[in-house]
């Protein structure tokens, strides 16, 4: 510790801190204070739109991590396949949104939800009723923008900046 | 001098609180001993509040927040975590030494605070050697540290342990010749008798005598920017890292018992103990420990941790001389008789003094030696 | 008449609180003198390199997220710039500046990181690294915004980028790049200048010019050391033959050098962030690439200036749709070979401080 500067340094570094301690503080209080999320949010479950699937399996083909598991059987009068089984392991599941932006024929989605803590992991796997839109189960609007527009509008620290500078 | 020592004198005799108040030997020890071991406890409680919730706010963060009203409550909620967990001792450990470490240490931070006066005369013991006695006892947690080291049998406890002890050898020596200059001043070792003579606080008189013993008080309870005993980013946690439940409580308890304590006695030499106006002495005697607390608080949250030979070539190479120096001066300003009504004088002059002498000093006689070593 | 004692042997990690990870270090100390250290890891080996060689060549890049979980953009941009050079893809012009904006955004919020940590390594208790994640966090923020993701945004795709951005990006970036600056003072105010830290990292530490070049370390550890070499001006990548910007670089090497650099390289990014903004077009932002990239017999090398140094991706094709093989550079790993000679003989104290001025990642190292 040579003091060749006497101390400026320590100086100026003790305001800086003193200072924030009258600034407003940065953090939020989570449970109560909730801020939004990005609104490309990538959640931690997926919404499968069953009318526009057509079974083809390639959310299953681009999966990563093989979380996604599709099984569809042949509707011959119909001309067409039949989803049978659809699950997605959210406990395997990166959420890279692979498979979101390769369905051809956009039915599947990220949700907008990411309090979904489980106690067993068996509960973590989606059947296909677990994987329908619903009211508290909201489509985020990854890769859609259409459906990004309906969202509210992320909270940005840049923008909630109360202490002055 | 002689005059001056005896308006002391008569004045300690004046002062508001009988020795033994409330009557009788025991009765005071007993008043006394409740007394002291219920501020040590909510103080340290108090102070680990603000340190967190003033360190949090300094961050741009809150803080404990959650516990009780603004939470106040945390510090309890923590103590009773902390005691309701598992008591783990390794296996390779001296179990008696590594039971025995934790009250060894925590004992001296309890009794520092018998000869601390909390109004005129209002003190367990008013001895006439008390500053001796404070001195004599804080080093014994030393004790109670190295034990800690060398029980748990962990490497890092160890370092831990060495440094502490190397740093608190070394800056016993400049803490005791800052405050000479102090004794020189009052003319008594009385803490009471000290603080009886501050009519202006000694801070004003000892400019010099009050930076020198905080940085030797910070380096000897292990506050930053000299806490490289438990330096967490080097040793995990120094001395403790073995330490679980209710003994890791008791060096919690410790470390803050003395910050505390280092606290009053700065409180008690430098900023005038209890003397104040209009409020009652003892919440005098509070705020002042809390303003020291806080600007420990504040240097810790600031400052980078200083290196073991650093931090030894601080204290010999600076603390050592420069508490030299302020001593002859405050002792030729003495023998040169004290201009009582020319107080404000001697304050300028004092402060030139020491901002000449830190100057003169870092610029032309304080090198670090040390650094690399060639294996 | 040195007095020595016997030396001991100090496990360092892999659960310490600044071995940035699960990093171990055998240390053999006499007394407080680090004698010799030798670097056990491992301890975060997800075996990513042999991962790639079955995932489509769009799957690995939320692999290479994982590496260097810090600055999760640079390695998706090495990672694509790879498969697009193996596959021949030419990038949209919207798309490369958008990956320019996004490594520089991510390179400023790494070194942030990488200061943040280095300050409390130091011993300075979490404030300087509080303020810097605060400020990363507004980084965060952007990002999560274009990509969804606040840490793996997996946001690169080969031929481009996965989607555009978004229209509140831009205010919100010009809002960010105008309040920069004004915290970057305020961070050099902190402890730039403090007589303890100029104590502590001063001399400390010492990596010679040519024993940096001889271990070929790279990035802000080289140009502390005093060699200009820096991959977005020497082999420029993308396009940043385009923008204006200078390498800083600093004359000793020792941890604070590593330290001003960091600082400084910040203020350049910056510089080009502001560039980037003025000149991006519109556009398209993918290529027309198959959902199954599918390359030509080759091999294809790609390397970037990545916050901690050069970070190379080395891809074998076989024309089928995983790459045969998918080697990694890391620059966190390398730049740790020379650790071991600049602590010797130096105190544990600064074993912590050089260490972290390295600025290494964990994940990268065991990949």
């Amino acid at each position: 510790m040579k003091f060749e500067r006497y101390g400026i340094g320590i100086a100026k570094g003790l305001t800086v801190t003193i200072k924030h301690l009258f600034r407003h503080p940065t953090v939020s209080q989570y449970p109560e204070q909730r801020l939004n999320i990005s609104r490309r949010f990538r959640g931690n479950e997926l919404i499968w739109n069953q009318e526009k699937c057509t079974g083809c399996g390639t959310c299953a083909k681009t999966c990563p991590q093989g979380a996604i598991e599709i099984i569809t059987s042949t509707d011959m009068a119909e001309n067409k396949y039949v989803v049978e089984k659809y699950e997605a392991d959210t406990g395997y599941c990166i959420q890279c949104g692979l498979c979101i932006e390769s369905c051809p024929y956009e039915a599947l989605y990220f949700s907008h939800n990411f309090e979904c803590a489980k106690y067993r992991r068996g509960e973590l796997v989606q059947g296909k009723e677990e994987m329908l839109e619903t009211p508290e189960r909201k489509v985020s609007g990854y890769f859609y923008p259409d459906k990004a527009e309906k969202l509210p509008k992320q909270t940005l620290l840049i923008e909630k900046v109360t202490e002055k500078r | 001098m002689a005059t001056a020592g005896l308006n002391i004198y008569h004045l300690a005799r004046l002062q508001a609180v009988s020795p033994d108040w409330p009557g009788g030997f025991w009765w005071h020890w007993l008043f006394f001993t409740v007394v002291i071991i219920g501020f040590v406890l909510t103080m340290v409680m108090g102070v680990i509040y603000i340190e967190r919730r003033g360190m949090g706010r300094m961050q741009s963060r809150l803080g404990p927040n959650r516990t009780g009203p603004f939470g106040l409550l945390q510090p309890v909620a923590d103590a009773v975590k902390v005691l309701l967990k598992e008591n783990i001792v390794p296996a390779a450990a001296d179990k008696l030494v590594h039971w025995l470490a934790p009250v060894i240490a925590f004992a001296p931070a309890l009794m520092l605070f018998a000869v601390i006066p909390f109004e005129n005369g209002a003190l367990l013991a008013d001895l006439n050697i008390g500053i001796l006695y404070v001195i004599a006892i804080s080093s014994v947690s030393t004790v109670g540290i190295f034990m800690a080291g060398w029980g748990s049998s962990n490497k890092y406890s160890l370092l831990g342990a060495m440094r502490n002890v190397a740093a608190i050898v070394s800056y016993e020596i400049p803490m005791v010749l800052a405050i000479v200059g102090v004794v020189l001043i009052a003319g008594s070792l009385s803490l009471n008798d000290i603080v009886v003579a501050q009519n202006v606080p000694f801070i004003l008189l000892q400019p010099l005598g009050f930076l020198l013993f905080f940085a030797a008080g910070c380096a000897e309870i292990n506050r930053s920017p000299f806490d490289l005993m438990e330096a967490d980013s080097e040793l995990v946690a120094g001395f403790h890292t073995e330490y679980s439940g209710m003994k890791f409580a008791m060096f919690y308890l410790v470390e803050y018992a003395e910050a505390v304590a280092i606290s009053a006695i700065i409180a008690t030499l430098f900023l005038g103990g209890w003397k104040g106006p209009i409020l009652p002495p003892w919440l005098w005697f509070v705020v002042k420990i809390i303003l020291v607390f806080f600007a420990m608080v504040w240097t810790r949250t600031t400052l980078p941790r200083i290196r073991i030979d650093q931090l030894m070539a601080f204290a010999w190479k600076f603390l050592f001389p420069m508490s030299l120096l302020n001593m002859f001066i405050t002792a030729l300003q003495v023998l040169a008789g004290w201009p009582t009504e020319l107080v404000w004088v001697m304050i300028i002059v004092n402060i030139a003094v020491m901002a000449i002498l830190v100057l003169v000093w870092s610029r032309f006689f304080f090198r670090l030696g040390g650094g690399r070593v060639e294996i | 008449m040195a007095v020595r004692t016997e030396p001991f042997v100090l496990n360092m990690g892999p659960v310490h609180p600044s071995t940035h990870g699960v990093f171990r270090m055998r240390v053999t100390l006499d007394g407080e003198v680090v004698v010799d250290i030798e670097p056990v890891f491992g301890y975060l080996h997800r075996g990513i390199e042999k991962l790639a060689e079955q995932r489509t060549y769009t799957g690995v890049i939320p692999l290479t997220d994982r590496l260097d979980y810090i600055s999760s953009m640079s390695n998706n941009l090495a990672y694509c710039l790879a498969a697009e050079k193996l596959a021949g893809i030419k990038v949209p012009e919207r798309a490369e500046y958008i990956r320019v904006i996004m490594s520089e955004l991510q390179r400023v919020a790494a070194l942030l990181i990488a200061v943040g940590a280095f300050l409390n390594d130091c011993g300075a208790y979490f404030t300087p690294f509080l303020y810097m994640f605060r400020e990363r966090e507004r980084i965060v923020d952007l990002f999560e915004m274009a990509s969804g993701q606040r840490l793996t945004y997996n946001y690169m795709r080969v031929g481009g980028v996965s989607q555009d951005l978004p229209e509140e990006f831009m205010p919100a970036l010009r809002k960010f790049m105008d309040m920069m600056p004004r915290f970057m003072d305020e961070y050099d105010q902190l402890l730039m200048q403090n007589e303890i830290l100029l104590a502590r990292a001063k001399g400390v530490g010492i990596l010679s010019k040519e024993q940096a070049i001889n271990c070929s370390i790279s990035g802000p550890v080289l140009r502390a050391s005093g060699v200009k070499w820096d991959i977005r001006q020497a082999d420029p990548y993308s396009i940043y033959d385009r923008f204006d910007f200078d390498i800083p670089t600093q004359t000793t090497g020792d941890c604070y050098d590593r330290y001003r650099q960091r600082v400084e390289e910040t203020r350049q990014s910056l510089r080009i962030i502001r560039q980037a903004m003025e000149q991006l077009p519109s556009g398209p932002v993918r290529a027309e690439v198959p959902h199954l990239v599918r390359p030509p017999v080759g091999e294809a090398y790609a390397h970037i200036e990545a916050p901690k140094g050069e970070l190379g991706f080395y891809l074998v094709s076989d024309n089928s749709i995983a790459p045969y093989r998918c080697h990694i550079r890391p620059p966190s790993l390398i730049n740790l070979t020379a650790l071991r000679d600049m602590v010797r003989g130096w105190k544990i104290a600064d074993l912590i401080i050089i260490f972290g001025s390295i600025d290494i990642t964990v994940g990268e190292i065991d990949r």
